[in-house]
């Protein structure tokens, strides 16, 4: 069977159809992914090349390979450091693509797997490449929304760091596809590059505080601000403090708002919220399976 | 003015006319015109111009520039024509047209893209509405492309 796509190296080159194909596919694999197994991708073997560390996103390629009946080696950031000596990624895309049928490559560089797909005799997916795209992430975000949501209506509110969070900019990218409104909540220091807002057009509203909107809104993006991004701790506390999620807040919202964040998480959503019907975050973390399922599955020709 | 004054006319080669005042030093980067150049090549900067005030020229001597290469220069004038001479008559003008890709001209301004390595690939920019954007990490260059040209000796070492 022929795949809708032979590399996935970034979202803005899937079209509205092949996003809905694979959100409808990860549909079909979920049970799969819950406590079962399946063989359509016996006798194949994806190989994990991780870069620089992410242990989540590792495991839930792994666990998605697995589940499908297929095979994983991985190479490990000392393991890489150690052959990749002196080699260009080039060069060990060139070896690894001949092991294995299907790459996973996280790596520091931007660009870096559009680089290896050139340079790769297989499907190569991008697990996040720097400050740049990491598509299966925002699969994801948007399986989260379809399923526990509503695609097609969706108000969400942006929270927290907007100016370096990747996730947002990769989110705000797939969310311009659908007709999404789109509300910006996030310190003054970290609002989102205009670049972004160019793209989005007139879907989209600054506002001051998550409050103001609450009641209007059925999903909640909530994204980690850095310490790093600020000057002394004492600002980074007060600013964080300020967009915490907390279970009063949400008691203004609509009964099916739902709150994501990408994890790990740090103190930007209280724990008291993780008990409430509005937290999705852990179900979000396990719908990587399915999705990344889906994606497994199609570029290696199983669809 | 007279402009012959100025320029001499040629017998044989290339005349680049119409660039943006001041930005002659960049045409020749982008031609890779350098210490290593064996033609004869002259240029006037700042000249008057009728058509659009002040302009500078370039011109190579006994060396026919190819048209891919000549439409590179598209990245720092619009305007810019080339007239190819052979024995002081105008053979061929045209206006130059930036390409749909630029490989190897323009240097990718994010330090953390995969291109700015010592990976086996050259600088590769796609045109977007008349803008530069990596064909790797994404980045649009919006302004200032010519900060950007790659010097004849970076080139050499890309390619190899
Ligand atoms: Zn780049």
């Amino acid at each position: 069977m022929m795949s809708r796509f032979r590399h996935l190296i970034s979202i803005e080159e899937l079209s509205k159809g092949d996003v809905e194909y694979i959100l409808s596919k990860a549909d079909e694999f979920e049970d799969i992914a819950k406590k079962s197994f399946s063989d359509i991708l016996k006798g194949k073997l994806l190989g994990n090349l991780f870069f620089e560390p992410s242990t989540r996103t590792r495991m839930s390629f792994e666990t998605a390979m697995k589940r499908l009946g297929g095979e994983v080696i991985n190479l490990n950031t000392a393991e890489i450091s150690s052959i990749a000596k002196g080699e260009t990624l080039a060069d060990t895309i060139r070896v690894v693509s001949g092991y294995v049928d299907t790459i996973v490559i996280r790596h520091p560089k931007e660009g870096s797997a559009k680089l290896a797909a050139e340079f790769s005799e297989v499907p190569v997916i991008n697990g996040g490449d720097g400050a740049g795209q990491h598509p299966t992430q925002t699969l994801l975000d948007l399986y989260t929304i379809w399923k526990e949501g509503d695609i097609n209506d969706i108000r969400i509110a942006l929270v927290g760091d907007l100016k370096y969070s990747r996730t947002v900019h990769s989110l705000i990218k797939a969310l311009s596809l659908f007709n999404a409104e789109i509300y910006l909540v996030s310190p003054e220091a970290l609002r989102l590059p205009i670049q972004f807002r160019e793209e989005l057009g007139n879907n989209v509203v600054e506002v001051d505080s998550l409050e103001d909107i609450i009641g209007e809104i059925n999903v909640i993006y909530v994204t980690r601000i850095q310490k790093e991004r600020f000057p002394d701790l004492d600002e980074y506390h007060r600013v964080a403090g300020s967009y915490r999620i907390t279970r009063k807040m949400l008691e203004n919202g609509e009964e099916n708002l739902i709150v994501m964040h990408p994890l790990p998480r740090v103190d930007e959503i209280s724990p008291e919220v993780d008990a409430t019907a509005h937290a999705m975050y852990f179900k979000q973390a396990f719908y990587g399976v399915p999705v990344r399922m889906a994606i497994l599955s199609e570029v290696m020709g199983y669809g | 003015m007279d402009k012959g004054l100025l320029i001499q006319k040629i017998k044989d080669g290339t005349v680049i006319d119409h660039i943006p005042p001041g930005k002659a030093l960049f045409v020749l980067k982008i031609l890779g015109i350098d210490e290593n150049t064996r033609e004869i090549v002259s240029f006037a900067m700042n000249v008057p111009s009728s058509k659009i005030g002040i302009k500078d020229i370039v011109k190579v001597e006994n060396r026919v520039i190819g048209e891919e290469e000549l439409n590179k220069i598209a990245l720092i004038g619009r305007d810019v024509t080339i007239n190819i001479v052979q024995n002081y008559d105008v053979v061929k003008k045209f206006k130059v047209k930036l390409p749909s890709e630029v490989i190897g001209v323009v240097k990718c301004p994010n330090p953390s893209c995969i291109s700015n390595t010592s990976e086996p690939v050259s600088y590769r920019f796609v045109v977007v509405d008349g803008r530069l954007k990596c064909h790797y990490c994404g980045k649009i260059i919006s302004k200032d492309v010519e900060k950007w040209i790659v010097k004849e000796d970076v080139k050499r070492e890309k390619i190899k």
